[in-house]
């Protein structure tokens, strides 16, 4: 028996969805709509007895204060009246539910038990004049994705619902059924067709490679080993690009690196830093699952940025959502497994004012991509209890196809349970959410590009997350690791149990029974159980003697713990399906078989366009329009729909400022209750100065993410950094020259700077191609900084505190506008890339850190996007006090001047103080110039922090006043700029004020 | 004497059982987390505890509605131990889904068969949002005793609208002295959105019992018991956060009652 329960809002309650949902579709262009209205719907399927259904409504489904039921037993409710319209939009079968689940455990609560399956739905009814293609725009743009949902139909033509039962998927059962691929003869081109047809996305030359190794063994592949493999080499497992040898020709570049044959670009910049800082408070680099260092005597802490790109631009909510619930599991499997403590979120979006038309066939749109993602993390991240307490978003266009998610978790765990090792003899334990259909070639599919097709043929790779089994399966993991029940742990992501079992057992060899793996429904192939990547999953290894312990953990919360093999010391993997041998492969093959990669990259500094910018006096209506920049403006929509204050350690939080409004430079974390150290973490992002130069993007974006941590108070003393590269098709050469650009430029950041990489990430195939043309991402390198800071009461927050107090610039700024937004104002791009001069800024870091721990600074903002005038504006308008600023006592250096000094080989620069008339306002206000800061002191700290400074660059710039004037005197001491503060902010407040 | 026990009680998705036991720890209180499971098998008895804390997060997601699924076990599981528990005169907190718990199953405002006669629906923006908010304490409660000037404390929730079933349900929460807190700007004046973050019915933030001894609130007082959580004056060092008294009051009650 079905019945179909619909559950809506009492007349006089405000329907907040239902309004939501009409000023969206009002968003769309679409008039007319009058009201809508939502109702839940729940489609329960089994043998209830009398009042049962009726009790389930009133006693679960209902909130008998604020909602009605109506059961409908088949057939329609003809409550429609003229111009009313119904979309009722479900999931598709397979898809994850987490409602389904809850459902049945409150029914389960009540006493009932004939209840097999619930099934969850959303229906809209829409009153107004829509014609049927306004409806059908509606329901594709804003209510429903076909790659996991799918419109009911009208409640008269609407069939019953195939019954759902717990074992099976419609009822079909697997049927086992050996498949091996003939690879002995096939030729070439028959190699490319296996590889393509099967999603596999490997070259030739590996193809070949496998051929030969299997024509060696004397038999073929098994579907399942040629899987294994290619999950194994894929660009997403293996980082195929950067550790092959790549020959790289550059011209015109400066720095020149000049022409190089590079063996492992990773080895030869990036973990090269690493090797060469040799930290001591560095616990475990590159190794783990994320980067480990010291925290204090007990306990270290972990980091790792993820991106999710590809899943999100097809379901952005979905792809997120899951992209976000990765990296924390990356945390949860790093050493014996951390507690996540806090994340980070940095987006790239095309700009959500976008034309219809402009948007790429097959993508959505970006506004719709935004609210997906960030509601995918708000949802994954909230439910986690975890804070995301920093982040950031970027807009271009060219991120139209394909946008970029980046998701960051920092986990904490004791010292003595920072590594792992599993043993010979070691039981393959999975634990946590069941293995359904879901998600099968997320790791192959995130290593080719995105086309207009790939909505189609790669929607397997599309999943909804299910937050609350990953939060039991945190709870339960953390007390089996406090008694000591597992020796190694690690998360299943892309490629699955494949991908985790092969890791983990990479020395020992393992022996998994597929048939033992705890599945969502019934039909999964052998193959598929095993490739899987279905969400919420961990995979342990366990000694013999405590595994009914290590079970009942489990048990008593309610999380799935299953022996699925052991680990053999074969040094094989070997898999079987109800006794038959599936996949045997020497692990030597797997890990070390694929053949070496040889790339070529190219180089060639461009000539871009310098803007055509009228000389004019005053610069108020650019100011204004700079703070309006989708990139500058606040994103205080997004941020509070982030808990960033559960677990009650968030001090610098990502508002701040009089009216909790104002954009914070780095977060300040206190972890522990009973202690008053910090973690700080801090973002560097710039795609618009690699369009320029990726060597300086690169060096740009440490420069940034280690500024925001002497924002705060931090200091340089124990940081370090994760590379994060979100590039495009890097078999093109062009695309991989820029990323070897800035590869080198991290390493000479790095490096000068003294803090090493602990953990990176690379994405590729960014690219969209629409019929064969394809369209690369700007590339993206995000930095994300993390650092310990003894005592949190010594943070710094970035708002004006005081009328009257004395206002500093510190550090040079520069001819820089190359890059800048403010060219951007006039689609410009510009030459003047900003460049870091090392030692200067090491100076500048080290002077403006002792100043915090003494207490002598009020605030202090860092200088990026925008420059000079929107860092200072920002600082006036959070603490709601005016400004005045004279650009005459601004620390300039004249352009151009000798490169060594950027390259941080001595300080042979000279400063020049602007002469009037010489230097234009609007390079001092608007370069983006690095290493700079906006200092407010108190007058009578002003001799103390003077002479503190002594061997910097600063300059008294101005003070604060009471007045609400932010007014800024040109060169020539006139007024260049002046504007009312609550106006500036409000021109900062608008654009996403949604 | 004993010392004063605490049960901070949570099941799937519970997430802010550990600052809710550090407040009561911090107040002077033995805090132990329990795992529903753990008081349904009888494993563990509620009779064990003076106070019940019903921390925040999202029990089982927030599906079908905030509270629901946990409320019903309280309803339908613990029913007697409950009772018993309420009739011993001990303490009950609720914070955010806590109080969203307390609502659905009836323990507040209180009638003798539990009774739904409030609820905790979505906010008018219909999304989650985090914020501090200022609060004005009225009522009579066990919990607030002593809490005159407004205080300063985030909120975080998605489903926070305080509505009540009908006028008659809300004169009577008047009429006891049952609303204990109430959103205002930082003057104390009951103001709109976002001082009122949720659009609740007379600002309602937090009620209480007609006993005073069960309080729910949506503000979360367990981020705010350090003056280094303020979102501007983490710099002083000495003072402690305004949420904390709330904790200090319960255990104060129970060494000074039970």
């Amino acid at each position: 028996m079905q019945y179909k329960i619909e559950v809506v809002d009492k007349p006089g309650i405000f329907d907040a969805v239902g309004r939501g949902v009409a000023r969206d579709i009002f968003d769309l262009g679409i008039a007319g709509v009058k009201e809508v209205k939502f109702i839940q719907v729940y489609t329960l399927e089994g043998n209830l007895a009398d009042g049962q259904a009726l009790s389930i409504c009133q006693e679960l489904l209902t909130d008998k204060v604020a909602q009605d039921y109506k059961i409908l037993s088949g057939q329609s409710s003809n409550y429609l009246k003229a111009n009313q319209h119904i979309v009722e939009v479900a999931y598709n079968p397979g898809v994850m539910d987490p409602v389904e689940a809850s459902v049945l455990k409150g029914v389960q609560d009540l006493g009932i038990c004939g209840l097999n399956s619930v099934k969850t739905a959303k229906k809209y009814i829409i009153s107004g004049k829509l014609s049927s293609a306004q409806l059908k725009t509606i329901s594709e743009k804003l209510l429903y994705n076909k790659l996991i949902q799918h419109i009911v139909m009208s409640d008269k033509s609407n069939p019953p619902i195939p019954p759902f039962k717990k074992g099976g998927l419609g009822g079909i059962s697997y049927q086992f059924n050996l498949i091996t691929v003939d690879l002995f003869s096939a030729s070439n081109d028959k190699l490319l067709a296996i590889s393509k047809r099967g999603q596999l996305f490997l070259n030739l030359n590996e193809m070949r490679q496998i051929r030969r190794f299997f024509r060696k063994i004397k038999r073929n592949p098994t579907d399942c080993e040629l899987e294994t493999i290619a999950q194994t080499w894929s660009e997403h497992c293996y980082h195929k690009t950067f550790r092959g040898n790549i020959a790289y020709k550059e011209s015109k570049a400066e720095p020149a690196l000049g022409n190089r044959a590079i063996k492992n670009l990773l080895k030869s910049t990036i973990m090269k830093v690493t090797k060469e800082l040799n930290k001591d408070w560095c616990v475990s680099v590159f190794k783990d699952n994320s980067g480990v260092i010291k925290f204090d005597k007990d306990n270290n802490i972990c980091f790792k940025v993820e991106t999710h790109n590809h899943p999100s631009a097809l379901e952005p909510f979905g792809g997120a959502n899951t992209g976000i619930g990765g990296v924390i599991r990356d945390s949860m499997g790093t050493g014996l497994g951390a507690k996540p403590i806090l994340n980070t979120d940095i987006f790239c979006f095309a700009p959500p004012d976008l034309a219809f038309n402009k948007v790429p066939v097959g993508s959505l749109h970006p506004k719709r991509v935004m609210k997906g993602v960030v509601s995918g993390v708000r949802d994954y991240g909230n439910k986690m209890g975890i804070p995301t307490v920093n982040g950031a978003i970027l807009f271009h266009e060219n991120f139209a196809g394909n946008p970029l998610v980046y998701c960051g978790t920092v986990g904490m765990l004791p010292k003595d349970k920072s590594f792992k090792k599993t043993n010979k003899g070691d039981l393959i334990v999975v634990v946590g959410g069941s293995t359904g259909r879901d998600g099968i070639h997320g790791a192959t599919f995130s290593s080719g590009e995105l086309t207009h097709e790939s909505e189609t043929v790669s929607s397997g790779a599309v999943q909804i997350g299910n937050p609350i089994e990953e939060k039991k399966v945190l709870d339960t993991i953390l007390q089996a690791r406090d008694q000591n029940l597992y020796t190694a742990i690690t998360d299943c992501g892309a490629g699955g149990l494949s991908s985790a079992v092969g890791e983990m057992g990479a020395e020992l060899g393992a022996r998994v029974y597929l048939d033992k793996v705890p599945l969502k429904y019934s039909g999964l192939s052998y193959m598929e159980i095993w490739i899987s990547e279905s969400q919420e999953r961990m995979v342990i290894s366990v000694p013999p003697k405590n595994i009914d312990q290590l079970i009942a953990v489990f048990a008593n919360e309610n999380v799935n713990a299953a022996v699925i093999g052991e680990f053999t010391g074969s040094r094989r993997l070997e898999l079987y399906y109800q006794d038959n041998l599936v996949c045997d492969l020497a692990m030597q093959f797997l890990h070390e078989g694929i053949p070496q990669i040889a790339k070529k990259a190219v180089y060639i500094q461009s000539k871009h366009r310098e803007p055509k910018i009228t000389a004019k006096k005053n610069f108020t209506a650019d100011l204004l329009k700079l703070l309006a920049h989708y990139d500058i403006c606040s994103k205080e929509w997004v941020v509070r729909q982030y808990d960033h204050e559960v677990q009650g350690g968030s001090i610098i939080k990502p508002l701040s400022g009089l009216k909790n409004d104002g954009p914070s430079d780095a977060s300040v974390t206190k972890p522990l209750f009973n202690s008053n150290k910090g973690i700080i973490i801090s973002n560097g992002i710039n795609f618009r100065f690699g369009f320029i130069d990726p060597y300086w993007m690169a060096a740009s974006c440490i420069d940034e993410a280690l500024r925001q941590i002497i924002s705060v108070g931090g200091s340089l003393k124990e940081v370090a950094i994760l590379d994060n590269f979100c590039w495009g098709n890097p078999d093109k050469p062009d695309r991989l020259g820029g990323l070897v650009r800035a590869a080198y430029g991290c390493y000479a950041a790095a490096k000068a700077y003294g803090v090493p990489f602990i953990s990176g990430k690379d994405s590729f195939y960014n690219e969209f191609s629409v019929h064969g043309k394809s369209t690369p991402i700007p590339g993206t390198l995000l930095i994300s900084a993390i650092s310990v800071m003894d005592d949190v009461h010594k943070a710094v927050s970035m708002y004006a505190k005081g009328a009257g107090n004395l206002i500093y610039i510190v550090g040079n700024t520069r001819d820089e506008l190359g890059g800048s937004h403010y060219y951007d104002l006039y689609q410009a791009v510009g030459n003047n890339v900003p460049k870091v001069y090392y030692q200067e800024a090491k100076k500048t870091f080290s002077a403006l850190s002792k100043a915090a721990e003494k207490g002598l600074v009020k605030a202090t903002h860092d200088c990026s996007d925008g420059g000079l005038a929107v860092a200072l504006a920002e600082m006036a308008f959070s603490g709601g006090l005016g400004m005045e600023i004279f650009l005459a006592e601004v620390p300039f250096v004249c352009h151009p001047e000798p490169l060594s000094a950027a390259k941080g080989e001595g300080s042979c620069f000279k400063i020049l103080r602007p002469a009037i008339g010489v230097t234009q306002n609007d390079v001092i206000l608007f370069s983006e110039s690095n290493s700079r800061f906006v200092v407010e002191v108190e007058k009578t700290r002003q001799k103390e922090f003077e002479r503190l400074l002594k061997g910097t660059t600063f300059g008294l710039v101005g003070c604060l006043t009471a007045k609400p004037d932010f007014k800024i005197f040109g060169l020539d001491g006139q007024v260049c700029l002046d504007a009312n503060i609550n106006k500036l902010k409000e021109s900062w407040r608008e654009p996403l004020k949604w | 004497m004993p010392s004063t026990k605490v049960c901070v009680l949570r099941s799937a998705g519970t997430n802010c059982d550990q600052e809710t036991a550090a407040a009561f720890s911090l107040a002077g209180a033995h805090a132990e987390l329990l795992h529903i499971n753990n008081l349904v098998s009888g494993a563990r008895m509620l009779d064990d505890f003076h106070i019940l804390a019903l921390p925040g997060g999202f029990s089982y997601g927030d599906d079908i509605a905030s509270g629901k699924i946990f409320a019903n076990e309280l309803r339908f599981k613990l029913a007697d131990a409950l009772r018993k528990f309420i009739d011993d005169g001990k303490l009950i907190i609720g914070i955010c889904n806590g109080f969203q718990i307390l609502v659905k199953s009836g323990l507040l405002p209180g009638s003798k068969q539990w009774d739904q006669e409030a609820s905790l629906i979505i906010n008018d923006s219909a999304k989650f949002e985090a914020r501090w908010v200022y609060l004005k304490p009225a009522g009579r409660c066990a919990w607030t005793e002593g809490l005159e000037r407004i205080i300063y404390l985030p909120v975080a929730h998605g489903e926070g609208k305080f509505v009540t079933r009908d006028k008659n349900v809300l004169n009577r929460l008047k009429k006891n002295k049952q609303i204990v807190f109430q959103y205002c700007d930082e003057q104390g004046k009951l103001s709109g959105y976002p001082d009122n973050p949720n659009g609740s019915l007379e600002s309602i933030a937090g009620i209480t019992d007609p006993t005073g001894r069960i309080l729910g609130l949506m503000p979360h007082p367990e981020r705010h018991i350090f003056s280094a959580q303020h979102p501007r004056n983490w710099n002083l060092k000495s003072k402690s956060g305004d949420g904390l008294q709330i904790f200090k009051n319960g255990v104060k009650y129970v060494k000074e009652k039970l």
